[in-house]
Parts: structure tokens; C-alpha cells; sequence
């Protein structure tokens, strides 16, 4: 099996920020909005070379998607950034109406998603978000597995025509993809090869799975982990094509089980290739306090629930 | 610049324009349409510097955003009589597979329109939006927009407010149509809205008050006056004093006509006193 090297902890949300400023130096259209988050959303250095492309729109995240959407249609490519739960819940009419119904081509970039936040609780995590975002026509939905994925997102979706949701989140966690990368939307990127289970991950889970999958491997079961970071338009034939050699599958994002990455993966299953799954993702519940590390244990998102539900999935492979 | 009586005879038409349309689906919103329609006409045959044939960005033209999607009416007539889509196509209002939605769209690609609206209240942002990319394009053109003043019970409004005063939108000119009436009654009984131009001076905004928002010459000149007050450093509103159901006599000075549509009758009447000008659709 192919083996990963974490070059350090990274945050996401510094990928996000390192893109952000090499578009504002390559990129003249792209425009960045912040509401009061400028230092969670690591824009500081877009914000200093390109002071007249930058709009502090202060805490009012409903007025911040609406002067994104009036943007576009001067011809800007908007990147609006606050934490998730007010980038979704807290605008989604705005987004909705002014956004994916009017079919604007704004970037809805989104930090300290799901409960990795930690500390603050639930108020300010989201478990809801993808969900969400995918039951908009027409909205791409896509979440970086590391750094320099992030990065590698909030280059391609200037070049995206149409309103994308980009989710990040705030722990430092290893940074293993290529800084070189090129990023496909709409693309899985399978990271190893396997013939027993198949684990299909977004999010800060690709790591996980990947530790879940060496482990694995030392007992015998050889797993193929494909990294999923554009859950909408979801690459369907490659989810089957690595389902059908293995027979089952294991889905893993830091997400509620409703609405996320693993109903995806049912819905594409049921309709083409009904398949034992597990879901590894939170159980309808809402976050607490904590720290990432604890949060991740405690609602079963790390590389041990990985295992079990490999276990629990290859109980019920025929 | 047209005669008054030019813009007379379209007004007329377009208040026939929005009766019809409202009385074929049974469905729609004639009030606060015909309240508008002095608006809507002297907006885009006098005041707005328009290209001849629309493009979504509007780069090196004046825009105008209807936050009150509900009076789609008005704003599809004006848009059909100024030639942004064939007359004809009035017939299409609020029926399948149709451009003419019952709230607006861009969905739908209708020349003219450049966002949807309906869920009230994100037409403010969306034109505070616009007006920034219009400085960013050194693009000295201006933006309007029309917001109902029941509207204004939405918070998002005082959000994109503050923006707009504080960070010196000066492009902008947002007009309330003041005609004091909503879907449950008058505002003042729903939620009163108090003073509303002492609010949005209190947000450091260029307030003109325009008492006769039926009177074409008067809108034409307060609009005018409103556009001189532009690029001064704040924002402009114009809090234009309506009457819902304006030049049809039943409809006048009630909400009942909000959100209904007129029986054979009582279209007859309605035409009756609008007579036909420019040629139905």
C-alpha cells in the first residue's frame, strides 16, 4: 500500500488564506468579504496587497452574501468568508434567493466547520452544513482534505463559473497531498489501492482513513480509500468502479450522517450497485466543548471508528 | 427628453398591462404594481442611461434592482414597452414553461432582470453589491433600486443601511414605495415603521421625501433632484409616498388589493378607466 508522509500539521483554513493570496496577485476580478473573521479566515495578507478588493461588511452575514451577489454583476468574483455555521444556516434564503437561484458566481468559503471547532460549542459548529449546501441546484460543494488541498480548491474555483461552497476548518492536522497538485472539481482521487473494503472520505476523515487503512493492512484487510473533496457534482464512477471490485463501503466525514457525504454515496449505490455501507459520521446530535482531538473520539470520527465500521461492513459483505 | 404626455400614454397602458396579465392567471400582485407605475416609467423612459441590448454585468449603464419582487407586473410591462422583450410575452405571466415567473428571476434568462427576488428584504445588499463593483470599475453609472416599505421590516435591510451609509455608497439610490400598506393592513398597524427618513439619516443616508408618488412630473423631478445629490459621499434615499391600486378607482387606498385578482367585471372597469393607448399585447 502507498504510503502517506504528514510534512506537518497544517490548518486548512492557512490553505484557504495562502490561496486567497495568490489569486488577489493573479487574479484581478477576485474579490474577498469578511464579516469580522479576518483573522480566523488567514486573509490578512489578500487584505493587505489588495486593500480595494477587500469589503469588512462588520457581523451582518446576510447582508455580506447579498453584496456578493450584486458583485458578480459587475463582472467580480466574489470569495465571502465567515465560520460555517453562519456561511449556511444563518443565510440560506439569502443564498438560495440571491445566490444559487439567481445562478451568481459567488464563492461561499467557510471556516471552522463541523465540531473540530472545538471550545466554543455547539452554537458555533455546524454538522448540517453539506447537507445543506448540496440541496441547492446548481451549487458545488467542496471540502479540502489538508492544506495544501485547500490551497489547491480556492485556486480552482476562481476558474469555476458558478456559486461553489468551500468548507475548512480551524485544527492544525497533517498535511500530506502533493503542494503541486492539480485539482480536478468533480474528480475522487483514489489514495490507495484495495481489493477487501472500500473507504471513501472528505474532510479532515481522509487522514483518518488512511491510518485506518495501514492498520487494517497490518491485519490482513486490504482497504482502497478514495478522497472525495467535491461532494457535489459527486464522481459517481468512481465511487462504483471501486465498490464493485470491493463490495462494500465505509464513508467518513466530520458531518451528520443525514444529508452528508455518506447519503451521497447510498443514493449512488441504491440506484446503481446496492451495497453493504457504514456510515462513520455524527448520530443526529448537536457538538459540544472540547477539544478537536476529544470531539473527534468522542463522536467516533477518528481512524479507531474508521476500523470498527470496516469490522461492522465486512460482517455483512455477502 | 419625452413629453409628459408620451409618458401619460404609457402610463396608461401599463396599468392596463398589469390588470390583464393579473386577471388571465387570477394569480398576482396589481396594488403595489399600479402604485408603482409612475416610478417604473419615469425610471426607464426619462432617468436611467440605459445600452441598447442587455448584458448581465451592465458595465457602462445605470441598473435598477426590484427588491419587491412581488410587483412583477409593473416591472415586466415597463421592461416589454421599453423593448427588453417582445410585448406579446406579457401573455406568458406566472403560466408553465414561462420567462415571466410570478417573482422574478434571472432563472429563466428575461433580458432585464438581474436577480431574483420574492423572499423580501436581500434586494438592498444585492444593489449595495452592485454599486461597489460599479466604483471598482471606475464606472461612474448609478444604481436604483425599489424595496416596498413594509419590506423594510426585515432586518437585512438595516444591515445593507448601515453598510451603505457608513462606508459612503454614494452611487446608490434606494427608493421606498411609501404606500403604508401590507398583506395583513396598513404598516402602521402590522409593525409601524415609525419615521422611516429620520431612520436612514440616522444611518447617514441623503434623505428626499416625495409626496406625490403618483404625479409623473413630480417623480420625474424629485428622481432628478435625487440623482444630483449623487457621488457626495452618501447614500440617496427617495421615500416615495404611493397609493396602492393607483388609476383604478376600486383598488385605491386599501390593502384588499395587495395580492388578488380583478373578476371579468371588475377588469372591465379597470380598463374602462385606462383606455387603451399604445395597443394591447
Amino acid at each position: 500500500m502507498k504510503k502517506y508522509i504528514d510534512q506537518g500539521k497544517k490548518d486548512t483554513r492557512s490553505g484557504f488564506g495562502a490561496g486567497m493570496t495568490e489569486l488577489g496577485r493573479t487574479n484581478p476580478k477576485v474579490v474577498s468579504l469578511c464579516a469580522d473573521l479576518v483573522g480566523s479566515l488567514k486573509i490578512e495578507q489578500f487584505i493587505e496587497e489588495n486593500p480595494e478588493r477587500f469589503f469588512q461588511v462588520g457581523i451582518a452575514e446576510a447582508n455580506m452574501m447579498g453584496i456578493a451577489a450584486g458583485l458578480t454583476i459587475g463582472g467580480f468574483i466574489p470569495f465571502t468568508g465567515t465560520f460555517a455555521n453562519f456561511s449556511t444556516g444563518r443565510v440560506y434564503d439569502q443564498i438560495r434567493q440571491s445566490i444559487a437561484y439567481s445562478g451568481k458566481n459567488v464563492k461561499i468559503c467557510a471556516s471552522h466547520a463541523g465540531l473540530t471547532l472545538g471550545e466554543d460549542g455547539a452554537t458555533h459548529q455546524i454538522l448540517e452544513d453539506i447537507g445543506l449546501m448540496k440541496m441547492l441546484p446548481g451549487m458545488t460543494v467542496i471540502n479540502g482534505c489538508d492544506y495544501n488541498q485547500t490551497k489547491a480548491a480556492t485556486l480552482a474555483i476562481a476558474d469555476h463559473q458558478g456559486p461553489v461552497y468551500l468548507r475548512f476548518g480551524r485544527p492544525k492536522v497533517p498535511n500530506f497531498t502533493d503542494p503541486d497538485q492539480v485539482f480536478e472539481i468533480g474528480k475522487a482521487v483514489k489514495l490507495t489501492e484495495g481489493t477487501d473494503v472500500t473507504i471513501i472520505a472528505t474532510g479532515h476523515l481522509v487522514w483518518e482513513a488512511l491510518q485506518a487503512a495501514e492498520s487494517l493492512e497490518s491485519e490482513g484487510i486490504s482497504a482502497e480509500v478514495i478522497n472525495i473533496h467535491t461532494i457535489k457534482p459527486l464522481d459517481e464512477e468512481a465511487v462504483l468502479t471501486s465498490i464493485q471490485k470491493t463490495g462494500c463501503v465505509v464513508t467518513a466525514e466530520e458531518h451528520n450522517f443525514l444529508g452528508g457525504l455518506g447519503e451521497s454515496i447510498a443514493r449512488t449505490l441504491t440506484t446503481h450497485y446496492p451495497a453493504p455501507q457504514e456510515f462513520v459520521a455524527t448520530q443526529d446530535t448537536f457538538g459540544e466543548s472540547g477539544t478537536a482531538e476529544q470531539l473527534m473520539e468522542k463522536y467516533g470520527l477518528d481512524n479507531k471508528a474508521v476500523k470498527k465500521a470496516v469490522y461492522e461492513v465486512l460482517k455483512r459483505k455477502a | 427628453m419625452s413629453a409628459p404626455q408620451d409618458l401619460e400614454k404609457i402610463i396608461i397602458q401599463v396599468r392596463r398591462d398589469i390588470v390583464r396579465m393579473v386577471h388571465k392567471v387570477n394569480s398576482g400582485h396589481p396594488g403595489g404594481s399600479l402604485g408603482c407605475t409612475e416610478f417604473f416609467v419615469a425610471l426607464y423612459f426619462e432617468l436611467m442611461d440605459l445600452k441598447s441590448s442587455f448584458s448581465m454585468d451592465g458595465i457602462g449603464e445605470d441598473l435598477f434592482f426590484l427588491s419587491n419582487g412581488h410587483i412583477s407586473p409593473v416591472y415586466y410591462s415597463v421592461l416589454a414597452r421599453k423593448g427588453f422583450f417582445p410585448i406579446e410575452e406579457l401573455n406568458t405571466f406566472r403560466l408553465l414553461n414561462s420567462r415571466l415567473q410570478g417573482h422574478p428571476t434571472t432563472h429563466e434568462g428575461l433580458p432585464g432582470v438581474r436577480i431574483a427576488s420574492g423572499s423580501l428584504g436581500q434586494g438592498m445588499s444585492v444593489a449595495v453589491g452592485a454599486a461597489l463593483a460599479k466604483k471598482l470599475n471606475k464606472d461612474e453609472h448609478l444604481i436604483y433600486s425599489l424595496h416596498g416599505d413594509g419590506e423594510l421590516q426585515e432586518g437585512q435591510n438595516w444591515e445593507a443601511i448601515m453598510y451603505a451609509g457608513s462606508k459612503k455608497v454614494d452611487n446608490l439610490i434606494a427608493t421606498i414605495d411609501r404606500n403604508g400598506q401590507q398583506i395583513d393592513g396598513a404598516t402602521e398597524d402590522v409593525l409601524s415603521l415609525g419615521d422611516v427618513g429620520a431612520k436612514f439619516k440616522a444611518f447617514d443616508w441623503d434623505v428626499i421625501e416625495l409626496k406625490e408618488g403618483n404625479d409623473i412630473s413630480a417623480v420625474i423631478k424629485t428622481l432628478k433632484e435625487a440623482k444630483s445629490r449623487t457621488g457626495k459621499g452618501k447614500p440617496v434615499c427617495v421615500i416615495m409616498h404611493t397609493v396602492m391600486g393607483n388609476g383604478v378607482d376600486f383598488m385605491m387606498h386599501t390593502h384588499a388589493w395587495h395580492g388578488k385578482a380583478p373578476n371579468d367585471e371588475q377588469l372591465q372597469t379597470a380598463l374602462d378607466q385606462n383606455p387603451e393607448t399604445l395597443g394591447d399585447y
